[in-house]
């Protein structure tokens, strides 16, 4: 009890002071404030740079995607290996390798409605995601392909496609979704989609440039101009994003709704 | 920027969470989670941020809510505090 008071105090302070440290910001849209006007006599800020350029540089009109995928590519890469690392954990920690019964399963109380073995062959449950999985699938395929001209990109058209394959689990069984996508094809998929994306990167390095300088690929891609150079390089690297979140969506929820072991899940 | 809609979502956002942190029934605090990620989502939506706001319903409504209920699923359903 008395912890949960300090706690509370503690909530209390931590929340007031950044309330406080809020005040200081400029008002929701200002134009007139340093990240949209920039400073007094020091140029033009990023941002006016971002909204003014990036369709001269790069052909592309979603202007977050731009900045995502290309001027801050190297951080976007990284982000992807992170997401792969976090898979590589929870397969670390939770997958149990082998047959073996575990004991902590049955110390469950029986009046747990969700351990009790479901009936898995519900019609409706069935059948509805039978139709909906597909229109998921492509509706992720699209996000992805069409990430760098509306909004979208390889982390969301990752997730969906990832959530198609556990909504596959969760209606049927999960050795049903593991039939299509096993544990080696996902993972090959994960590291896949990281080769993929410094791939780009070092194919700039061969053509002698800096890491992840899309530009310079036109001569590859055939291209008319550096631009439309840094557009194509932007949808392979989406890609390459895409594969790696997919296959780590699905295989961290393979591992935690069965224990790692792979066998009966959720 | 609409002020009334952006209101309304903050209420029902703090209410979500004090809902999900004292709910016993830990299906219960997750699906709410789920409805807190949501809600979160329509406000980047209403404040123009589209980009952010298609991750937060992918991943904080969708993927994460799932990913909660199939680690209750493994473990106790009742929580202890």
């Amino acid at each position: 009890m008395l912890s949960k008071v300090f706690a509370t105090i503690a909530v209390v302070i931590t929340g007031g002071l950044l309330l406080y440290g809020v005040m200081d910001f400029p008002a929701f849209g200002d134009p007139h404030s340093p990240p949209n006007a920039g400073v007094k006599g020091g140029g033009e800020s990023i941002s006016q740079y971002f909204i003014t350029q990036t369709y001269r540089d790069t052909k592309v009109p979603n202007i977050v995607t731009a900045v995502l995928a290309d001027y801050r590519g190297y951080d976007t890469m990284f982000e992807t290996v992170v997401i792969f690392a976090a898979g590589m954990a929870i397969f670390a920690i939770l997958r149990v390798v082998g047959d073996n019964n575990d004991p902590t399963k049955k110390e469950l109380s029986s009046d747990d409605a969700l351990s009790q073995k479901g009936d898995h062959n519900r019609i409706i449950i069935g059948t509805t995601c039978r139709i909906i999985i597909p229109i998921v699938q492509l509706f992720g395929l699209y996000v992805v392909a069409h990430g760098h001209h509306s909004p979208g990109g390889g982390f969301q058209g990752g997730v969906l496609l990832g959530s198609s394959f556990i909504l596959l689990a969760l209606s049927q069984n999960l050795n049903a979704a593991l039939r299509r996508f096993s544990e080696k094809n996902y993972f090959t998929l994960a590291a896949t989609g990281i080769l993929i994306y410094a791939g780009f990167g070092v194919a700039c390095q061969i053509l002698e440039k800096n890491f992840l300088d899309y530009g310079v690929l036109q001569k590859v891609l055939f291209t008319d101009g550096p631009e439309m150079a840094r557009s194509h390089s932007m949808l392979g690297v989406e890609v390459g994003v895409a594969f790696t979140v997919t296959a780590i969506m699905f295989s961290i929820y393979a591992n935690l709704s069965s224990r790692g072991t792979l066998k009966d899940g959720l | 920027m609409i002020l009334a809609f952006d209101i309304i979502i903050l209420i029902f956002m703090v209410v979500a969470a004090i809902i999900a942190l004292n709910v016993k029934d830990l299906l219960s605090a997750a699906m709410i989670y789920g409805i807190y990620g949501f809600l979160i989502c329509l406000l980047w939506a209403e404040m123009g941020a589209v980009d952010v706001a298609f991750t937060e319903a992918s991943v904080g409504a969708g993927v994460s809510a799932v990913l909660f209920i199939a680690t209750v699923y493994n473990t106790k359903r009742k929580s202890s505090d």
